[in-house]
This record gives structure tokens, C-alpha cells and sequence, in this order.
């Protein structure tokens, strides 16, 4: 039995450290797909983090901290949108300038409002996320395996969770099944083609980059104000390189989005676990193996040998009606 | 001019006999100093299938553009059904009934034929509802018009020729009634293009008024009710088409510029210099632009090869120059094959004594960033003239580049000038000082008065010729008549991949050529084949041609966006087609290559 | 399409990364101006700090040549078209070769370990560059993604090798054993106590080297023209007979071995031992570094000093301002890359106008045929 509860627990942390990936990951998704490259998913999150603590702190409002984190998330949003889209700048840079200015303003700003080292001060409940026990939950609780996984691993979570992983239905039936969806796959592979069918490519990467926007700062308000209880300096520790990372994994496609920030917050789950266990046979596995597999199944995939990971035709390409 | 006039005249007796789907009146269209369409007059007539024929650069395509609303002209007046307006965008222009089937698919590749569809005309918010629509409709259409084509199918999935049905059902399920095609031909098997006509016939019959942009004189004879002949941006005239014919058109198309006298003696060619042997070229997204040539250029002979360009010369110019690999066949310098397939080839082609003045010199031949010392080494960095070992000596380098500016009168004579700065015709002396200045044994030369003006033309031309009677043996490649017809000592016609005709500059005439270009063989120009058998040494000498088409040929998809097979099947018989000076050129699986000696008037 | 020229080699060497970085300025100094602080003495205090007295000018070059080192590793990369992100990774693992050469020759001679601790570090840097090089070469990866990916691995690696390799026995730090005597590089301060206890030392000199260095190999010699060509103009390259795929790869490894250069300065020169992420960042300010120096050694030589003098003023101002932290060097340093490198059009397309109507009255008298 207590194989098979370390299992859940070992489950239940993979959804809980899954979360931010998938958020960032559908976030940089949205973006990608309309064809425009979005390094700056880190950034973004953090700066999402950093509003929705600051924000949640002094108002005592666990939803005013999440919509904060969202306002957040699209003004970084805009600035890369605009020198992307408005200036035709390289996104890449624009990218990496994003993530700089994230980690420099939430700590300068950490320091100059609350004074403890780029941190935010502790959030009390109210500003918080607290879990939600799904019904019957607690009844169900001793039925053999069953129960346990509804308990545990199921019920419980705070809302952003059930959020998160709701979004992945959305966001296939977004794209898919919707008119929108058709167009802003469109601007990502042919541009041309879009202009020629009278529909506007500036305006539609915009649109996906304030969705983009959106994300990355519920992202990062799950962070701070649903995992954690208040914003650390720098505490997004890569999360959106790995989301990156996931997204290229999946092939930008939401449903394998899920499964490739699962199997990264599982790794990420597991060398947690891991760390100081003297396994069988093994000994003590290094966490930093587990640590760099994302990173390194992304290489690989990228130097085409686990099959081509293909982007949006036109991705990182400004959109200039040329001759 | 009388012509004018005559249209003028023309034009009011048919507005009075038939309605005129779209009139076009002084359309003018600047690209920063290039002017594209020149005071452009055009009538259209309702339920006409109308041909718009003209070169590369004629200004056809910007001008439809802007009937498209994908631009807007700079001056001018539209006027659709007798209304007038001003199309804002391509959306503006549908809601006119204006449809747009461009040469290059505005299609989404991993897209569905039917999401292609009603992409930018969804009905609502959910697609399921357009979807099901457009399925019915698609149906519709395929049936009445021949359209058929798979409606789950993804786009990449798709022949070419269907990936253009695709295109045609996306402006009938817009509700154009006057169809634009640009090119259309281009990228279709000759059995596609059959059906392609068939399917213009049918619309027409509906109603639509069709227009067809397009170089091929066949399409425009086979199918069009009028045509117009566009040349330099400027509209030459409109002619219907049963009163005129192919050599007409031709005479047209090409005009009678400035004849450059350019002083040169006889000819004096002496051992093969260069070689090329069955060549096979495909381009970088696969297709076979370069579909089995050989010839060979002696020293101090011009060999020019003539031909609009999308017709495989550009590719052919790259494998020989080293920078493209062959699928097969082979390029000899001197006896020394110099195909090579890794990407530093043209390092090898030019320490084998070939120079290099490519088509594009601000895509090629010349980094216009750097300063004009800096290009004047291109290609030649490694030599030791410009520095032992690792190292670079500048002053070597500038000295060197002096002395190119001094010799070709390159203006302004500053080497460190940055090679933006430079005009096009001097840029273009820069890049023939130096291939020139390397004294090669074989120069290859593409377009090299492209955007160049007068007073450059005469020097460049000049140069050339100088190059040719020091001995050197030089491959000109031009899509200006003109220039190959006052350089060359012979004349090679490239037409979809294949060398279609050799003529003698001194007795072929505009006409002659301007057909072949076109597609169609004239009788004096000669095409003497060779089975493809035929491969023994000695048979591919200055005047043995081969124009293959076996049937690996007829696989869809394998035809570039220019090139147009010249075979017709036994069941094409479309009347008005044969004029007095064209002919066919058939060649299917079941014909056999017989040779066929017409030798008239070769030099 | 726009016939706009580029702009002469002075409006884009100076005036433009100039108008960029009073941009980025005065954006900062809105938001000191925002947490009540007065910009103008934030000014007085950084300019100070960085260039006021000797330990602190000396602290300043001493984070100038970290930043030499990650500019160039940044900008060889760009002069071949591609982008580095991944000095950070290169130089954190380089220091396995610094921190392995210093400790075996601990007992010899600086002048043995000098050199072939750049060698070490040197190679284990141009590896981590060539293999990101190698993967865009041939199997067309982007560089960006991988040298990011790349960034992270390195970052597991050594965590790993310090926990379990480097660490001494006994120790809880996870550290490496210390340099104590050859293996310490000579620190300026022996020779002249000007400097205070700024750590800058002699791998100034190499940094100055570099620089010269880097000049003559883009400029004068065969190699860094066809670097340059590729980056110019892949077309003009293949023309020329200059292998992409050869110079993509060469141009990565010499960044890798720039990059590695950091890691000879910080374990040997400052911190004489092998520390967790011991980098810092330098390697991602190598990119603003490059950017505003348009990748050029005296533009980079002179943005990295800027940017010396920003980080040493920032922890001045630190000290002086607790409102303050050297966080807002990242925001400066955070806007230039946007308006320097993303943000381009913002200054360039009004100046290059300028200049092409400026250039156009003057041609019209110049007409050539």
C-alpha cells in the first residue's frame, strides 16, 4: 500500500508542478502558432508572479491578485507584440529583452514597495488560493484505489488547476473548431494567404499574443499566489524555457502539449523525490540527469532525431507585403 | 499612335454592342523608382475570355494586383460594370465579383482543401456550419464545372494541378464572376492544362468573364477571345485574337527596342572549353527545372541562351558556375568534370578557370554592405595575390580593386565606398571587373545589363565582346533578345528545361525567336534531335540538341512554375491553333525521336 | 519596397546606439522617479561609483572584461548570421577546465597556468559552442532554441560535478578545492594599489588582446571575411565558394572559446575556486554588450565598459539608495537589447530617411554614368 501511495503523492506533485508548465506552454502555443517566436515566457511569467503577489498582498483578494497577474502578463505582452509585430523587430531579441526586464522590475520593485530582498510578504489565506475539495471527495476517500486517486490525486487542487488543464480541450476546439482558430493557424503558415482572403495578420498576431499574455500571467499568478504563498525573487527557475521546450515537443499541438508538460512536471516531480534516496541496485541517481532530460529530449528532437519538429511555416518572420 | 486611336474607335462600337466587365483607364503603379504600370488602358469585356501576354517584368501581374486590390495604383481610374471605384482590398474586390487565382497558391499546406475554402468567408464562429456548406457547395461546383477535387485532402497532399482547382473554387465559392488567372499554365501537365481550358470554357459559358495572364502564345490562341500585349509596363495594344496569330503577338511581346549595334567582328572558335552533358537540375524545393540539356561554348565564341526567364536558365547557370548540384549529367571545363555537390563547389568551379557574373548581383554576386574593395575579392579571398596564408593584405586587395575601378571606369572611383552607394549599372561593372579581371578561360554571364542604363549597356556589351576575342569562351544567358541576338556568334533557345531551337544570329529574326521562347517552334529555327540514346562522345558537339520528354515527364508536380511542356496528345485538335508559322513539337511516350535534319541556314 | 541606403558607418557604429541608450535612460530613470528616488542623484551616485575612485573604477574594468569576453563570444556568432544565447552555458562549463588546470599547476608558475588554463577552459568552451554550431550546420537546428537548451544542461552538469566531483571530501559547500598560489591569477592591485580590492586582473590584458585580436581575424584575413560574407549574405557566400556549413560551425567554437574566457577570469582571478554559477549573467550581457556595440571590438570594447560602469555604479547605488537595488542595472540592461535589438525601426528607419534625402541632394551633383 505504501508503494501505491507514493505513487499518488508522487502523482499529485507532477500535477501540481505540471500547472505552470501547461499554462506557459499553451501560452507560447497561441503565439507560435500565429507565427510569432516567443522566448519570453519566463519573463512573462515571472512579471505575472511578481503583480499577483504585490497585488494580493495589499488587498487581501486572492482574485484581484490573479487578475493583476493576468493585467501583467499582457502589458509585457504588448511590448513584445509591438516590437515584433508594430516595429518588425527580431523576436528573438525581443524575447530575451523581455526576460531581462521581468527579473530586473520584479525585484527592483519588490525591494522599493516591500523592502525584503525582492520578496513579497507572506499572503494570509484570503490571498491565496485555497483547494477545492471536489463533492464527495471526502466519502469516497476509503474506497480502494479508486478513491484514493479521486482524493488525492483529483479533488484538491485550487482552482487554477482545474483551469489549466480545462484549457487544453479549450484551446483544441479554439483552434480547430472555430472560426478564429482557422484564421490565426492560417497567419502562422501563409500570411500571403491570409491577406489575400481580406483578413488582417498584424491584427490577429496581436490577438494571439494577448492570449499569450493572458497565460503567461495566470501562470504566474499560480506561482505565487496558488503553489506558493508569495512572490520569490526569481522564481520561475527556467519553467518557461522548459515550457518551451514542451511546446516544441509536442509539435505545437495542444493535446501533446499536455502530455509533454506532464511528462516534464513528472520528471520534475520525480528528481525531487529523488533527491538523497538510495535506490536498489542504482544507488543515488543524480537529480541533475532528471533535471537537464527536458532539455536535452528537446535537442534531440531538434537535431531530428526523434522525428522533425516543424514550426509554423511563417514563424519568427515579420510580415511585410513585399513585391 | 494609330493603334490607339483604332482601340479607341474599336471601343466604342463594342460598348455599344456588349457590356464591358471592367475598364481600366491611365492605371499607374510606382515600386520607389520603379515604374510598373505605365498609363495603362484596358477594356474587359463581359462573359469574353480576355489574355493579358507580355515578358518577365511587362507589369501583367502588378496590374491585376491592383484590379485585386491587393495594391493600389498611384493614379488612374477602375471601373467595374460600368461603375466606378476604388478597391480598397482584396475583400472590396471579391464583394465586386473579382477573383484572384495567383500563380503562386495563396493556399495554406496543412490545411484541408475546404478550411482553404472558406478561409476569410466563414459564416460564423464555429466552422462546423461553413464546413458543411462549403462541402455542398464544393460539390456543386465540381460537378458543373469539372472541379473535382477531394475535399477532406490536405493541400500538401494535393497534385499541383488540383492544389489549382483548389484555387478556382475558392473565387467560385467567393461568387467572382470575373475570374482572374495569373500564369496559370505554369505548373500544370499538359493533360492538367487541357482540362484547365475545359473547365474556362464551361465558366465561360456561365457567364464569367475570364482573364488569363500569361507568356505561352499557345494559351492565348487556344482559348482567349482578346488579348492584350503588355511590354515595359506600358499596354502595347489589344488585338481579338482570331484576327491575329503568334508571330504577331511575338513581334509585340519582345518589341523593336533600340537595335545595340554592337561593332564586333567574325567569330574565330576554336577547342570546347565547356561542356555540358544531360544535364538534370532540380530547384530547392525539388522540382525539376533543368530537364536533360547539353551543348558545349568554344573558345572565343558567344554562346547566348535566349528564353523568358523561370524556364531553367538560372538553375542551369548555378551548376555550371558550382553552386547547385545535378541530379545527373555532368559539367566539363577543359576536359575536367566540375559538378560538385558540397556547398563551397563554386571554389572549385573557379580555380578551374570559370568566372561568374550571376543574374542577381545584389542576391550573388556582390555583399552591398560591404565597401566596394571588399567585393572586388569575392570568390577570389583565397588567392595569393590578395594575401599569403591566413591573412588578408588590404592593401593588396585595394590596390586590386584601383585598378578594376580604373579599367572599367567604375564611377565614383572609390574603393571604399560601400557598394550600396553605387548605382546598378555601376555595381554591375564591379562585378564584371572583377570575374573579368580574373582572367578566366570560360565567363558565364547572366542578365548583365539588368537594370543598367544606357551609357553602362554600350561598356558592358563592349567588355564581352573583348573577352571573346582574346580567346575566352563565354555563355551569355539573357532575357533580353536584343542583347543575345547582338552578342551571340549562336543562339540557344531554353524553354521548360530544354534547349527547343539553335539559331544563327545572323539570319534568325525577332519573330522566330520570340516563338520559340514561347513555346512554339518556328521554321527557322531548327531543333535538330537526338534520341536520348544517343550518348556518344562527339554527338554532343556545337550543334546536337536534345529536347527529350519521356514518360517520367508527365508526373505531376514536376514542371516549374514557368515551364510549360510543349506536347500535345493526340486528342488536342483545338482549332485556330496552328498558324501559318507555328508548329507543334510533340513528342508523348508512343512517338518515338526521329531525327529530323533541317539544317537550313546554319552558320 | 523601400530603396532606403543603409546608414553611413558612424550614424551606425554611434548616433544610433547612442539614441538607443538615452531611450533605455530615461525609461529608468522614470522608474526610480516612480519608487521616489531622484534619477538625477541615482545619475551622480552610479557615474560615482563606477569611475569616481580607484576600487571602483578598478571593479568596473574588472566587469568590463567579463563582459569583453561574452560580447565577442555574442558577436563572432552574428558576424556569421547567428545568434548566441549560450555564453552563459559556455563559459559555467568551461570552468572545468580553468578550475582543473589551476589546481594541477597550483604549485607552479602563473605564467604555466595562465595560458593553459585558457587553453582548458578554452577548448571545453568552444565544444559547448560547436556542438549548437554543428546541429544548425547539418541538421538545421536553431541555434537560439539549442544554445538555450544547452544553457540549462550545462548548468545540470556542473551542479552535478560540483556536488560529486569537485566538492572535497568533507566539505558541505558544494565548491571545489581552492587555488592558493600559481593558480591564482596576478590581480592588478600588486602592481598598483590604485585599485583597491577590485579583482580586476591580468586577464584584462587578454581581453584587450581579444579585441585587437578579433579585429584582425574579421578584418584581415581570409577567415573573417568569409565569416563576415556568410553573415552579410548567405547567397553572396555560396557564390563566393565559401562553405556555410564549415563557417557556421568555426564561428560557434570561437565563440564557445571567448565565452570560455570568463570562466579563466572568474575561477582563477576572482572567486579561486569553482562556484556555483559562478557566471552570473555575464554571459547573457554579452548580448546587450554586442548589440550596442554593433558588433564591432571598439563598440564593444566601449559598451562593455558602459556596462562595467553600470554594474559597479548599480551596487553603489545600491549601497547608497536602499530603494535601489542592482536590479535596475537588469532593467537598463534589459531595454537596450529591446531598443537596440528589437526595437530597431523605432530610431533607424526616421535617421535612415534622413540620411537618403541628405544623400540624395548630394548625389544629384555626383551623377555617375
Amino acid at each position: 500500500m505504501e508503494m501505491f501511495d507514493n505513487i499518488i503523492f508522487l502523482l499529485d506533485s507532477m500535477v501540481r508542478l505540471t500547472v505552470p508548465l501547461l499554462l506557459a506552454a499553451l501560452a507560447g502555443l497561441y503565439s507560435e502558432r500565429s507565427g510569432v517566436f516567443d522566448i519570453g515566457l519566463e519573463g512573462k511569467m515571472l512579471a505575472g508572479a511578481f503583480g499577483a503577489a504585490a497585488i494580493a498582498y495589499l488587498t487581501g483578494n486572492a482574485w484581484l491578485g490573479m487578475l493583476a497577474g493576468i493585467g501583467v502578463g499582457v502589458v509585457m505582452a504588448l511590448i513584445h507584440g509591438i516590437a515584433s509585430i508594430t516595429f518588425r523587430g527580431n523576436q528573438i531579441i525581443a524575447g530575451v529583452a523581455i526576460n531581462f526586464l521581468a527579473a530586473g522590475l520584479t525585484v527592483f520593485l519588490g525591494q522599493a514597495w516591500f523592502r525584503q530582498g525582492g520578496n513579497t510578504p507572506a499572503l494570509i489565506m484570503e490571498g491565496r488560493f485555497q483547494a477545492i475539495e471536489l463533492p464527495f471527495a471526502e466519502a469516497l476517500k476509503d474506497v480502494p484505489v479508486l478513491g484514493g486517486i479521486y482524493f488525492e490525486l483529483i479533488s484538491g487542487h485550487n482552482i487554477i488547476v482545474y483551469i489549466a488543464f480545462a484549457l487544453v480541450p479549450f484551446t483544441y476546439w479554439l483552434l480547430y473548431k472555430t472560426r478564429f482558430g482557422l484564421r490565426l493557424r492560417a497567419t502562422g503558415e501563409n500570411p500571403k494567404a491570409v491577406d489575400t482572403a481580406g483578413i488582417g495578420v498584424n491584427a490577429m498576431r496581436f490577438q494571439a499574443v494577448l492570449i499569450c499574455g493572458v497565460l503567461t500571467g495566470l501562470a504566474g499568478a499560480y506561482l505565487s499566489i496558488a503553489l506558493s504563498a508569495g512572490f520569490i525573487k526569481g522564481m520561475t527557475v527556467g519553467m518557461g524555457f522548459i515550457a518551451l521546450a514542451a511546446l516544441i515537443f509536442a509539435k505545437w499541438r495542444p493535446w501533446y502539449v499536455l502530455w509533454a508538460t506532464l511528462l516534464f512536471g513528472f520528471l520534475n516531480a520525480l528528481q525531487i523525490r529523488l533527491q538523497g534516496v538510495d535506490l536498489p541496485v542504482i544507488g543515488q541517481v543524480p537529480v541533475q540527469a532528471i533535471q537537464a532530460l527536458p532539455y536535452i529530449l528537446t535537442v534531440v528532437l531538434l537535431a531530428g532525431f526523434i522525428g522533425k519538429a516543424v514550426g509554423p511555416k511563417a514563424g519568427g518572420i515579420p510580415y511585410v507585403k513585399e513585391r | 499612335m494609330a493603334e490607339k486611336s483604332q482601340n479607341k474607335m474599336r471601343r466604342k462600337k463594342d460598348a455599344a454592342a456588349s457590356n464591358i466587365a471592367i475598364e481600366l483607364i491611365g492605371i499607374n503603379k510606382h515600386f520607389g523608382p520603379v515604374h510598373a504600370n505605365k498609363d495603362i488602358d484596358l477594356r474587359i469585356i463581359q462573359g469574353a475570355v480576355h489574355g493579358i501576354v507580355g515578358e518577365n517584368g511587362a507589369g501583367k501581374t502588378t496590374l491585376m494586383s491592383i484590379l485585386y486590390g491587393f495594391y493600389r495604383a498611384d493614379s488612374g481610374e477602375i471601373r467595374v460594370n460600368d461603375k466606378q471605384v476604388k478597391i480598397k482590398d482584396s475583400s472590396h474586390a471579391l464583394q465586386l465579383g473579382i477573383g484572384m487565382v495567383h500563380q503562386h497558391f495563396m493556399l495554406v499546406d496543412n490545411f484541408s482543401v475546404l478550411e482553404n475554402v472558406i478561409l476569410g468567408v466563414e459564416d460564423n464562429f464555429l466552422l462546423a456550419t461553413s464546413l458543411k456548406k462549403a462541402r455542398a457547395e464544393l460539390s456543386r461546383l465540381a460537378k458543373e464545372y469539372e472541379l473535382e477535387v477531394d475535399p477532406d485532402a490536405l493541400i500538401e497532399d494535393l497534385s499541383v494541378g488540383q492544389q489549382q482547382r483548389v484555387e478556382i473554387l475558392k473565387a467560385l465559392y467567393r461568387g467572382a464572376e470575373i475570374l482572374i488567372l495569373d500564369e496559370p499554365t505554369g505548373v500544370l501537365t499538359p493533360a492538367e492544362a487541357d482540362h484547365l481550358f475545359r473547365v474556362l470554357e464551361t465558366l465561360k459559358k456561365q457567364g464569367k468573364t475570364i482573364v488569363i495572364i500569361t507568356h505561352k502564345l499557345r494559351e492565348i490562341m487556344a482559348i482567349t477571345d482578346e488579348v492584350s500585349v503588355m511590354r515595359r509596363g506600358a499596354m502595347v495594344g489589344t488585338l481579338k485574337t482570331k484576327n491575329t496569330d503568334p508571330a504577331q503577338l511575338a513581334e509585340l511581346m519582345v518589341g523593336r527596342s533600340v537595335l545595340m549595334t554592337v561593332e564586333k567582328g567574325k567569330a574565330n572558335p576554336k577547342e570546347v572549353k565547356l561542356e555540358v552533358e544531360d544535364l538534370v537540375v532540380k530547384d530547392d524545393i525539388g522540382v525539376t527545372r533543368v530537364k536533360g540539356v547539353s551543348f558545349n561554348v568554344r573558345a572565343g565564341e558567344i554562346v547566348g541562351i535566349a528564353g523568358v526567364s523561370g524556364n531553367g536558365q538560372s538553375e542551369l547557370l548555378e551548376v555550371i558556375a558550382g553552386m547547385r548540384k545535378p541530379e545527373l549529367g555532368e559539367v566539363y571545363v577543359n576536359e575536367k568534370a566540375i559538378s560538385s555537390n558540397k556547398d563551397d563547389g563554386a571554389a572549385k568551379v573557379r580555380k578551374a578557370g570559370v568566372a561568374h557574373v550571376p543574374e542577381d548581383r545584389q542576391e550573388q554576386g556582390l555583399v552591398v554592405n560591404f565597401e566596394q574593395w571588399e567585393n572586388s575579392i569575392l570568390g577570389y579571398q583565397d588567392e595569393d595575390k590578395y594575401g599569403k596564408g591566413v591573412f588578408l593584405s588590404i592593401n593588396a586587395c585595394r590596390n586590386e580593386a584601383k585598378k578594376q575601378i580604373e579599367e572599367f571606369d567604375v564611377r565614383p572611383p572609390n574603393p571604399r565606398l560601400i557598394t550600396a552607394n553605387f548605382s546598378g549599372g555601376n555595381q554591375q561593372k564591379i562585378v564584371l571587373a572583377r570575374e573579368i579581371s580574373s582572367d578566366p578561360e570560360v565567363l558565364i554571364v547572366g542578365q548583365p545589363t539588368r537594370g543598367v542604363d544606357i551609357g553602362a549597356i554600350e561598356a558592358i556589351h563592349n567588355n564581352i565582346i573583348a573577352m571573346r576575342d582574346s580567346g575566352k569562351a563565354i555563355l551569355l544567358v539573357s532575357v533580353e533578345l536584343d542583347e543575345i541576338r547582338s552578342l551571340s556568334d549562336r543562339i540557344l533557345v531554353m524553354f521548360d528545361g530544354h534547349i527547343v531551337g539553335e539559331a544563327d544570329p545572323t539570319t534568325a529574326t525577332e519573330g522566330d525567336l520570340g516563338l520559340l521562347m514561347a513555346g512554339v517552334s518556328g521554321s527557322r529555327a531548327q531543333r535538330t534531335t537526338a534520341t536520348k540514346k544517343d550518348k556518344t562522345p562527339g554527338v554532343s558537339g556545337s550543334r546536337a540538341q536534345r529536347t527529350t520528354a519521356t514518360k517520367k515527364d508527365k508526373t505531376p508536380g514536376v514542371s516549374g512554375s514557368r515551364a510549360q511542356r510543349t506536347t500535345a496528345t493526340k486528342k488536342d485538335k483545338t482549332p485556330g491553333v496552328s498558324g501559318s508559322r507555328a508548329q507543334r513539337v510533340t513528342a508523348t511516350k508512343k512517338t518515338k525521336m526521329t531525327p529530323t535534319n533541317k539544317t537550313k541556314g546554319s552558320a | 519596397m523601400s530603396v532606403r541606403k543603409p546608414l553611413p558607418r558612424w550614424a551606425d557604429i554611434a548616433l544610433l546606439p547612442m539614441l538607443n541608450l538615452l531611450l533605455a535612460f530615461t525609461i529608468s530613470g522614470l522608474v526610480v522617479l516612480m519608487v521616489g528616488e531622484n534619477p538625477l542623484e541615482a545619475m551622480r551616485i552610479l557615474l560615482y561609483g563606477a569611475f569616481g575612485y580607484g576600487e571602483g573604477f578598478g571593479y568596473t574594468l574588472h566587469f568590463a572584461t567579463n563582459f569583453v569576453f561574452a560580447g565577442l563570444a555574442f558577436s563572432i556568432a552574428s558576424h556569421a548570421g547567428q545568434f548566441n544565447i549560450g555564453a552563459e552555458g559556455q563559459a559555467y562549463l568551461a570552468g572545468i577546465g580553468a578550475i582543473m588546470v589551476g589546481l594541477a599547476l597550483d604549485q607552479t608558475h602563473w605564467l604555466l597556468v595562465l595560458p593553459l588554463a585558457m587553453l582548458g577552459a578554452g577548448a571545453i568552451g568552444g565544444i559547448w559552442g560547436f556542438i549548437p554550431g554543428y546541429l544548425a550546420a547539418k541538421r538545421g537546428s536553431h541555434v537560439v532554441i539549442t544554445t538555450i537548451m544547452f544553457n540549462f544542461i550545462a548548468a545540470a552538469i556542473m551542479v552535478y560535478l560540483l556536488n560529486n566531483v569537485f566538492k572535497p571530501m568533507g566539505q558541505m559547500a558544494p565548491e571545489s578545492a581552492s587555488v592558493t598560489n600559481a593558480g591564482k591569477l596576478p590581480q592588478l592591485r600588486e602592481f598598483w594599489d590604485f585599485f583597491g580590492y577590485a579583482p580586476v586582473n591580468v586577464m584584462m590584458f587578454v581581453a584587450i588582446i581579444a579585441l585587437v585580436g578579433t579585429f584582425i581575424l574579421l578584418w584581415r584575413t581570409e577567415l573573417g571575411y568569409k565569416i563576415r560574407t556568410m553573415g552579410q549574405n548567405p547567397n553572396a557566400a555560396r557564390y563566393a565558394g565559401i562553405s556555410n556549413s564549415k563557417i557556421v560551425m568555426i564561428a560557434m567554437t570561437i565563440a564557445g572559446v571567448f565565452a570560455g574566457m570568463i570562466a579563466v577570469n572568474e575561477v582563477l582571478g576572482v572567486q579561486n575556486r569553482l562556484v556555483i554559477d559562478f557566471v552570473f549573467g555575464y554571459g547573457f550581457v554579452g548580448i546587450a554588450v554586442g548589440l550596442m556595440g554593433r558588433n564591432h571590438p571598439i563598440g564593444i570594447a566601449l559598451a562593455a565598459i558602459l556596462f562595467g560602469a553600470l554594474y559597479q555604479g548599480g551596487l553603489e547605488l545600491a549601497f547608497e539608495m536602499p530603494a535601489i537595488t542592482r536590479e535596475m542595472i537588469l532593467v537598463i540592461q534589459a531595454l537596450v537589447i529591446l531598443f537596440t535589438g528589437a526595437m530597431e525601426g523605432l530610431f533607424r528607419a526616421p535617421l535612415e530617411m534622413i540620411f537618403t534625402t541628405l544623400d540624395f541632394n548630394k548625389k544629384s551633383s555626383e551623377q555617375e554614368g
